[in-house]
Order: structure tokens, then sequence, then C-alpha cells
């Protein structure tokens, strides 16, 4: 296939098959629970071997690979249990921001009365600054999961319904849906058998640039503290508490940071070499 | 000595193409003083020798071997720096669409004078004063001011003219035609002609002129050379290759063109009538906020008449409102007054919903064969909708859908097979199928055959003049070339400026068109001392 030819493809999807692997393996990576903490492990530098006190009261050897937090907690399990929720988070809330964005944006393209009320909403969301709308949202709803994947969505629906919408707008004068309403083919499946399919290649690059925000959104919402609790480990939350010894103890931050910005980047390379394959055009304006 | 001599010239295709070379091994020469106009279907070449002669090949399609000469210097030689140097001084070269190949952002004296700029070491003033010559030799009314516009304030013909006056500013001993006057009306494509040839005259420049179209051809060319998947086919004189042609391919290509000759079919005037327009109507209006309000009535108070059986043809140039109205007649777009009855119903002022029962009975096939089917669908969905739509169970439908294909002369077994796997033709077949899988009555093909090469377009023709007498539809055809109409037509109507100024049988048209507008378009229709066809 022409898309897998491709070596921006190539590498985006290997280094993000990778994580994937990883943040789904991660209880067999010689890892241990990420909220345990030992008071005799603290401030462990990378590779120092510590103890853990598991639930059960018992307690077991640990080589601390990416040393160890403030509490005592293993910083290289946090990192990897943390890439679960970074991603879950990244793709579910470019799925979400896609579903809305879709709707709103074929509704607008192709429902002429529906175009101006919709669009005046649109840009007056994306007045917001997205960081703000997240966290008045999470503020609103309490910090979980599904509140926190939501509230990240949101400020991105607009930027999705504005792309089909754009692309609504010129599939529609195309002679083949003009022959679909000769045919008698019905509004709604006009929009989602003759519309939507042709406008999946634009889509798909801007679902990966959405994932890429959203999970830097999420750490940015941790690190400041209105995102998931603390002890439920996140890149974000991970830099937040490492943070204050950042002097004394780089590796807090560091590990995590490396982890955020290689699954952005790798996100991103996707994104851009299916922009290459899928879109040629745009790829040579932009 | 030779203009342009080209000798076994070949130009690689990147490989997994339908073909190995783009080019492969033509000769041919412009002498002086000489139109050489090169023909050919699309996908013949005719460009990439343009280009190979220009230096302006893309990387991707090198030229293998042979030699080009410009005035006996061999450009395959040359280095960009003097290819750079020749391209406008020696040799020039006119596109198809003038508003691309025009920098939008500049006003037309600026591109003018950068010709000048580049080339010569002439002052301002003395620049100013030889684009103001050129811009009079072009004919273009009121120079001053045409020099002063954007090109998107001009006409295509205006536009064109300036393109013309670029390339010659600098007296250029060769120019290059790509289809110059393709994406022009009939009557400015006239006028562009006889200025190429008068200019090509006073210069005694060599033309190269590409075409796609043998009237054009009958028009203006001194030689002629005939390609054919990028070998040359035949080379001769005009009226050698037009009367007398030695190939196969050219002989076969000159039957395809259609005459001017109405055909001499009787049209019953007793049929039912299945369409009739009383005073249709679609006016435009901007919506004027701050600014003035632009009102533009794109068709105004159209009466026509199809019988059953019968073809109604509107012939008219761009923006005369042909295409409105076939639009207003399918409902595509809402027409602001007048009625459309199609059997007795008033079709104009439906709701909706009312509407859509009614729909089967009028279908469309558009012009643009690549535009018109769904990339994403495959041509088995596409034959499909229409009657799903309308309660057809998916495998009735489907087995509809393979006797379609065989109708219209296609392999059944390609309705799982997507658009992009298909010629442009055979696009056009599967439109034509789709269409007719609601049996309507009234068919409205809106340059259905305008976008194909004649060789297809005589096999679509054909088409749709079968299916027309098999089912008896009423066919509205949308066109703007004289000949199309005469071969297909029983009625003819002209159109222009949004209103129809002449309606009658073809034959009276043809034979002895009455109004001052369908007289200018008989008059500019290029090659009409020609009778070509079978």
């Amino acid at each position: 296939m022409k898309v897998l030819a491709n070596w921006s493809v190539r590498i985006g999807g290997a280094a993000l098959l990778v994580l994937v692997l990883v943040a789904a393996a991660a209880p067999w990576l010689g890892t241990v629970d990420p909220t345990l903490f030992d008071a005799a492990s603290r401030d462990l530098r990378p590779g120092e071997a510590g103890e853990v006190t598991t639930l059960e009261g018992e307690t077991i050897r640990h080589v601390f690979l990416m040393g160890s937090d403030s509490f005592g907690r293993d910083i290289y399990s946090r990192v990897l249990y943390g890439a679960r929720v970074s991603l879950v988070v990244g793709i579910s809330a470019a799925l979400v921001a896609l579903f809305f964005g879709v709707l709103l944006g074929l509704a607008a393209g192709y429902v002429r009365a529906l175009d101006g009320p919709l669009m005046r909403v649109m840009d007056g969301i994306m007045a917001i600054p997205a960081i703000l709308i997240a966290i008045a949202l999470v503020a609103l709803w309490r910090a979980t999961l599904p509140t926190v994947i939501f509230a990240i969505a949101i400020p991105e629906i607009p930027r999705v319904a504005r792309l089909v919408r754009a692309l609504a707008l010129s599939i529609r004068e195309e002679p083949y849906v003009e022959a679909a309403v000769a045919l008698g083919t019905p509004a709604a499946r006009i929009m989602f058998s003759h519309i939507l399919p042709n406008c999946v290649a634009p889509l798909l690059v801007q679902a990966t640039y959405t994932c890429a925000f959203a999970i830097l959104l999420e750490a940015i919402l941790s690190f400041l503290g209105v995102g998931l609790s603390p002890d439920i480990p996140t890149w974000g939350n991970i830099m937040a508490e490492g943070r204050v010894q950042f002097v004394a103890y780089p590796h807090n931050v560091f590990f995590p940071g490396v982890f955020l910005a290689v699954t952005v980047l790798a996100v991103n390379i996707l994104g851009d070499g299916l922009r290459d394959t899928l879109d040629p055009k745009m790829a040579k304006r932009v | 000595m030779s203009t342009l001599r080209i000798q076994d010239l070949t130009v690689r295709l990147p490989p997994g193409g339908d073909r190995a070379d783009a080019v492969s091994k033509v000769s041919f020469s412009v002498e002086k003083q000489e139109i050489l106009c090169l023909v050919g279907e699309s996908g013949s070449g005719k460009s990439v020798i343009a280009q190979a002669v220009m230096g302006l090949l893309p990387n991707t399609l090198p030229v293998a071997s042979g030699k080009i000469f410009l005035e006996e210097e061999e450009l395959t030689r040359a280095s960009e720096r003097r290819l750079r140097g020749l391209r406008g001084a020696h040799m020039a070269m006119v596109f198809q669409e003038p508003m691309t190949a025009l920098n939008p952002v500049m006003r037309c004296a600026a591109q003018i004078d950068e010709v000048l700029r580049e080339h010569t070491g002439l002052a301002p003033a003395a620049r100013r004063a030889r684009t103001l010559e050129i811009i009079r030799e072009v004919a273009l009314p009121d120079p001053e001011r045409m020099l002063e516009s954007y090109p998107h304030q001009l006409s295509g013909g205006q536009r064109q003219r300036i393109m013309i006056a670029m390339a010659l500013v600098l007296e250029p001993a060769l120019l290059i035609a790509d289809e110059p006057t393709t994406a022009l009306d009939v009557t400015t494509q006239a006028q562009i002609l006889k200025l190429i040839v008068e200019l090509q005259r006073r210069h005694g420049m060599g033309v190269l002129f590409i075409t796609h179209d043998f009237g054009v051809v009958a028009e203006i060319a001194h030689r002629v050379a005939v390609l054919r998947e990028g070998r040359l086919a035949e080379l001769g004189a005009k009226l050698d290759v037009l009367l007398r042609p030695r190939d196969e391919y050219t002989r076969m290509l000159i039957k395809a063109v259609p005459t001017l000759q109405p055909h001499a079919r009787d049209a019953d005037a007793s049929a039912p009538l299945v369409l009739q327009t009383t005073r249709l109507s679609k006016t435009y209006r901007g919506s004027g906020w701050l600014s003035r309000k632009r009102v533009v009535e794109a068709a105004s108070e159209v009466s026509i008449e199809v019988r059953k059986g019968q073809t109604l043809g509107i012939v008219g140039e761009s923006g005369s409102g042909k295409s409105t109205l076939a639009r207003c007649i399918v409902r595509l777009i809402e027409p602001s007054g007048g009625e459309i009855r199609l059997g007795g119903v008033d079709l104009a002022r439906l709701p909706p919903r009312a509407l859509r029962p009614l729909r089967r009975r009028v279908q469309i096939v558009f012009q643009d064969p690549y535009r018109s089917l769904n990339p994403r669908r495959t041509v088995g969905e596409a034959l499909i909708e229409g009657p799903v739509n309308y309660g057809v169970p998916r495998a009735a439908a489907l087995e509809r859908a393979s006797r379609l294909m065989e109708l219209v002369r296609m392999d059944p077994g390609a309705l799982g097979r997507y658009p992009h796997q298909f010629s442009g033709g055979q696009r056009q077949r599967i439109c034509i199928a789709r269409a007719l899988a609601l049996d309507p009555e009234l068919l409205v093909a809106d340059e259905a055959v305008s976008a194909l090469d004649v060789s297809v377009q005589a096999q679509v023709l054909a088409l749709l003049d079968e299916v027309r007498l098999r089912f008896a539809l009423a066919m509205l055809f949308i066109t703007h070339d004289l000949r199309v109409a005469a071969r297909v037509c029983d009625h003819v109507a002209v159109m222009q400026r949004g209103r129809i100024v002449e309606c009658g049988p073809v034959r009276e048209i043809f034979r002895e068109p009455r109004h001052e507008y369908t007289r200018a378009l008989f008059a500019a229709a290029p090659g009409r001392d020609f009778a070509f066809g079978g």
C-alpha cells in the first residue's frame, strides 16, 4: 500500500506501536504497582536498588530503573502505566472530537440554514483558549477519566467541524452529489454515504494532530493539578510531583518528559506522513 | 533553415505507466512562416513535445534520445541558463488556460514589462512604449486601461490576447500554442485564431499549434502532424491529411468529427409532450448587505418543449444560461419563476417531499466524467443507488444493473470496481447507465460529450441515440458544439444571455439561421467549410 511505503508513516507508526505495546504489557515489564510507596525508598536515583512494600505487607527488593519520587514510588512503573492514561486520553479525545465535529460539520456544510448558527457557536468556542475551557469543564464535573477526555475533546470539536464543513461545502457541488440528488437520495444518506467517505483522508490527518494535542493537554492539566487525581500515574502528575525537587532530582521530570515528547512527536510524524500520502495537494502547500 | 527541427525524439514515461514512452521517435520540423498543427487525442503526447522544446519537462519525464534544434541550435544540449535566454526571446509559448498562466496579483503591464526587463536592456520609457505597441498589435481595445488591469478584470479572450502579447513582445522565431482556444467560446476562438494567423504572417514566425480539434486544424494549419500514443501517425500538408488521410487512425479521427450537416430524420410533431417549460426564470441576487445589490438573470422566461423520443438541443456559449436551465429542470436549483410541466405536473413549485417521487422521471448526465461518479463507491453501488432509493430490493437492483452495463457495452463483471479504474468514455457510459436505472422519461445531457476525445465522443453519441430510440426517451441536450447538435438534435434552441433567441427544427436553423447571434455562431464554427464525418 502507498501509505505504508512512506517513511514518516513507518517511523511514526512504529514508535507509536511500540508505545502501545509497552503500555499494554506494563505489568510484565519488571514493574511494580505504580501506586505503592515506601518511605525507605524515597528519592532514589536511577538504577539504585531499594525496597517496596506491597499491599499485603510483603517487602520486596526492587531496582528503581528511573529512580523514585519523594513518596518512594517507582518512576519506571509510573511512567509505563502513565502511557496507558496518555494513549487512552489521546485516542479517545480524538475520537470524541471527530464524532461531534463530523456531525456538526456535515450539518453546517450541507444544510444551509444551520451553517450560520452552528459555525458562530464554533467560532465562539475557538475564541477561548483550549486549556481554559478544559480547566473550567474539569472543575465543573470532577476529574475522572471520561470527564477529562470530554474536557479535552470539546475545545477540539470546532477545528474538526470547520474542516468537515469546508470539505462538505466543496463536495456538495460535485456532480456526483448532484446526480445523487437527482436519483432521489435523501439528505442524510447523501451526507453519510457520499460526502463523509470523501472526507476520510483529511480527517485522518486531522485526527492525528488532535490526538497529539490531547495527549499534551492531558499532561498540562495533570501538571497544573486540575487533571486526574495525583495518585493516578499520568505523565503530567509525575512531572508535577517532581517539579519541586527538580534541581536535586531531575529524573522525576526527565523520564516522563521524554516519553511525552516522543509520543507527541511520533503521532505528529505519523500525521505528516499520512498527509503526504493521502493529501498530496496539501503537502505541497504546507 | 527550419525554425524548429525535431529528430527522433523519445521521452520516457515513469515505469508503471500504460506505455514505456510518452513520445517515441517523433521527427518533424516547423519551417519559417509556417503553422504546423500537432493533433492528437488526450494522452497522445502533444503537450510533452511542447514542454520538451521549451525545456520545461518535469524531472519524471526525461528525454531519452533524439535531438531538438531551434534555428540550428541544439536545445537538447543547451544549459539551463542558455534555455532561459532562449525562452521568450527566441521561442515563446501560449497556454490553454490564460487565467492560470497569468499572475493574478500583477497588473498586465507589469507582466509584459517583466519579459522585456529580463531579456533586453531597454530603459523603462522604451519598455513602456514597446508594451503599448504590442498591446495594440493584439488588437485589445483601450490599451492604456488593459495594461492597468489585473487578469481577473479581463474576459477570457482578452486574457488570451495578453498572453499572446507577452509571448510575442520579443519577436520570437517560434511560437508554441498549446490548445490556446480550447477554454474559449467559439466566437472568441474564431477571433483568436484569426489573430494568431495574422501575427504569424506579419512576423514570419513558425508556429507549432497543438490542438485536439480538427475544425481548428482546417481553419489555420499549413501542415498537420497526427500523434497517436506518442508516435507520429501521419505528417503532411493540410489538405492531404484532411481530405486524403493515408493512415488508418487519422481516417478514423476525421470520420469521428460530426459534420455541420444536420441528420435527415423527421421529428414526429404529434408525439406526446414530455416536458414543457413556460417562462421559466432563474434570477440570482447577490445579498448586498453593505454593497450594492447585484441581480443576475441567469435564465429568463425560457419556454421550451420536448416530446417523447425526441431531442431538443440547447446551444449557446458559456454564461448563456443553458446549464442553469438544465439544473432548474432537474430541480438541482430552485427556479425563481415560471412553470416546469412534466406530464401535466408543475415541478417548479413542488416542495421537496412532493418532488421526491417525481425525481425519478428526470435524470441528468454531466459533463465531467471524472467528477460524476463518487470515487469512494463502486460502480455497482452507483447503479443501484436510484432504484434502492425507490424501494427496489438490492438483489433485484443489482441484477438490473448488470443488464444496464450490457446495454452501455460494459462488462457486467466490472460492477465491483471503482470509477478510477475506467477511462473517461467508460465512466460516461456508466453515468448514462446510472441515469437509465430509474427508467426516466426525460434525460438531460449537460455537455455530456464535451470533455471526451472525438473518437470516444462519437461512440457516446451513438449510445445516447440508441437509448433514446430504445426507451423512447425525451432528451434535453445541452451543448456549445454546433457539430454535436447537428448530429443528435431534432429541435434546437439557441440561448444568449439567459434568453432563447431562436428555436426550431434543426434543419431549418442550420439551413437558414434567422437571428444575428445564431449566424455569428455558425460563422465562428471552425472548419465549417470542411465536410468531416462519414
